[in-house]
């Protein structure tokens, strides 16, 4: 009995011992016991979504330069070309200074406009450990408008120049093919032309993407004015733009009713109508490049 | 008690034999470099799992493909978003064994060569491949380094013809793993 006891002893000790791992074993090593929070990325393609901007911050230590160029109203007729024969644009460097902070200067044609502006992302989108479902980031600019002022005889101040957007902009990817965005607006002007005009300009804008491949996306951006007298005398923003993506590129190419391209200029100037053909195309490029290589990036 | 000392001694030899049998890394490297006239691409993976078992020659890799670095960050993203899909296949895995696990002494410095084969699943696709590969063996641990090509089309990753002349077909993978005895 003992030494029937001691082989059965024996045979578990053997079975336990005999280390035969299989390759699920191996693969169980890997197992992580913490979870660990995930960022969404690309909620949109690029920092803009057509002409208002989008929750993406240029990457760390990358300078982004933008030309966003546009023409005039396709109705104009063959006299001007359908539109061709006019040109607004805007050159633009935007820099990423950390992963949730960013800045940006540009000179856009219209008003021969100096702005700067800085986006500040607050929460990001993320699963995991922590659990944040929107990603929510403001933007601020300031734009100086440097015409020539044609009355000397004016007491003009520099301060009149001046322009602002404070944006707050809460995206959501709900998935690989949809992204939406909410953009609460509000530009001020120091100076408006009339007395009657607001200085505050109240907008809610919104905008999405939609993934139509791996490498286009289809863009959707409206800008709704709220009741007042800019709401009265001009028209909700609204563009569409189709995105491609070609390697370290991005190609905006859009229509839209707009003329401005900076948001003190569209938000709050456009007259254009879509039912009257009032539309114009433009496109938005953009040229990365890495000023600081990412850590982990080298032999 | 003659028994007892050799159930003792048995339960030493087998812990003896138990340890030093598996080999881990959660910080293998892994790079990969395709080079056209128009753009170099080049991405760097440290945080790449490796286990080997020297007693039977199984030899596994989960690699997650989000933790490849590029040095533009918008290629890094369309890596993820457009090509490897990442948020479908989160991880390329390799499952295999080494081959000619008896020619290779484990237990002895030096640097041996070594045929490796199993399954490779990239992208959701899995093949079947037989790499070459060295070990090099030295008190600090096993090392194990390899190269091998890829080609994309055999893991269903498209290029669009816009960018057909950027992005080669075929990837250089460079593995560079510092495989440590798992102690348990």
């Amino acid at each position: 009995m003992k030494n029937f006891s001691f082989a059965v002893v024996l045979f578990f000790l053997l079975l336990s011992g005999s280390k035969v791992f299989s390759q699920n074993d191996l693969m169980n090593l890997f197992n992580e016991k913490k979870p660990v929070t995930e960022y969404t990325i690309a909620t949109f393609k690029t920092t803009r979504i057509v002409l208002g901007q989008s929750v993406e911050n240029p990457a760390p230590g990358n300078l982004i330069f933008v030309i966003q160029h546009h023409f005039g109203y396709l109705n104009q007729g063959a006299y001007e070309f359908f539109g061709l024969d006019q040109a607004s644009i805007r050159l633009g460097f935007e820099y990423g200074i950390t992963p949730w902070l960013s800045i940006g200067v540009g000179r856009a044609s219209f008003e021969k406009t100096y702005d700067g502006s800085v986006k500040v992302k607050i929460f990001r989108q993320s699963k995991g450990k922590t659990n944040m479902p929107i990603t929510f980031s403001y933007f601020g600019n300031v734009g100086i408008n440097t015409l020539k002022i044609s009355d000397k005889t004016l007491n003009y101040y520099f301060t009149n120049r001046l322009t602002f957007v404070n944006q707050l902009l809460i995206a959501r990817k709900f998935n690989r093919t949809v992204s939406l965005q909410l953009t609460p607006t509000l530009v001020h002007r120091n100076l408006v032309k009339k007395r009657i005009d607001e200085n505050n300009v109240w907008s809610l804008g919104a905008g999405g993407r939609f993934k139509l491949t791996n490498h286009t996306s289809l863009n959707l951006e409206y800008y709704y004015l709220l009741p007042g007298q800019t709401a009265n005398d001009y028209r909700n923003s609204f563009s569409v733009s189709f995105d491609i993506e070609t390697g370290g590129h991005v190609f905006q190419l859009y229509v839209s009713n707009s003329q401005g391209i900076l948001g003190q200029h569209f938000i709050t100037g456009t007259i254009g109508n879509w039912l009257k053909g009032d539309i114009l195309f433009g496109f938005n490029l953009t040229r990365t490049f890495v000023v600081k290589k990412p850590k982990g990036f080298n032999k | 008690m003659k028994r007892l000392s050799v159930l003792m001694s048995l339960i030493i030899l087998l812990a003896f034999n138990a340890f030093g049998q598996r080999y881990l890394t959660k910080t293998g490297h892994i790079y990969f470099y395709s080079k056209t006239p128009f753009e170099t691409i080049e991405a760097h993976n440290r945080q790449v799992n490796c286990a080997l078992d020297v007693k039977s020659g199984m030899f596994v890799f989960k690699v997650l493909m989000r933790s490849f670095i590029f040095e533009k960050a918008l290629m890094q993203e369309h890596f993820n978003e457009d090509y490897v899909e990442s948020d479908k296949f989160p991880n390329a895995t390799f499952i295999g064994k080494i081959d000619n696990v008896k020619e290779i002494a484990f237990n002895k410095a030096g640097t041996y060569n070594a045929k490796v084969s199993g399954t490779l699943t990239i992208h959701g696709v899995s093949r079947t491949v037989h790499e070459n590969g060295t070990f090099i063996v030295s008190d600090k641990g096993i090392a194990a380094q390899s190269k091998f090509l890829i080609k994309l089309s055999e893991y269903n990753i498209d290029i669009p013809e816009i960018v057909a002349r950027e992005i080669a077909n075929e990837f250089n993978i460079f593995v560079d793993v510092d495989l440590k005895s798992l102690k348990k």
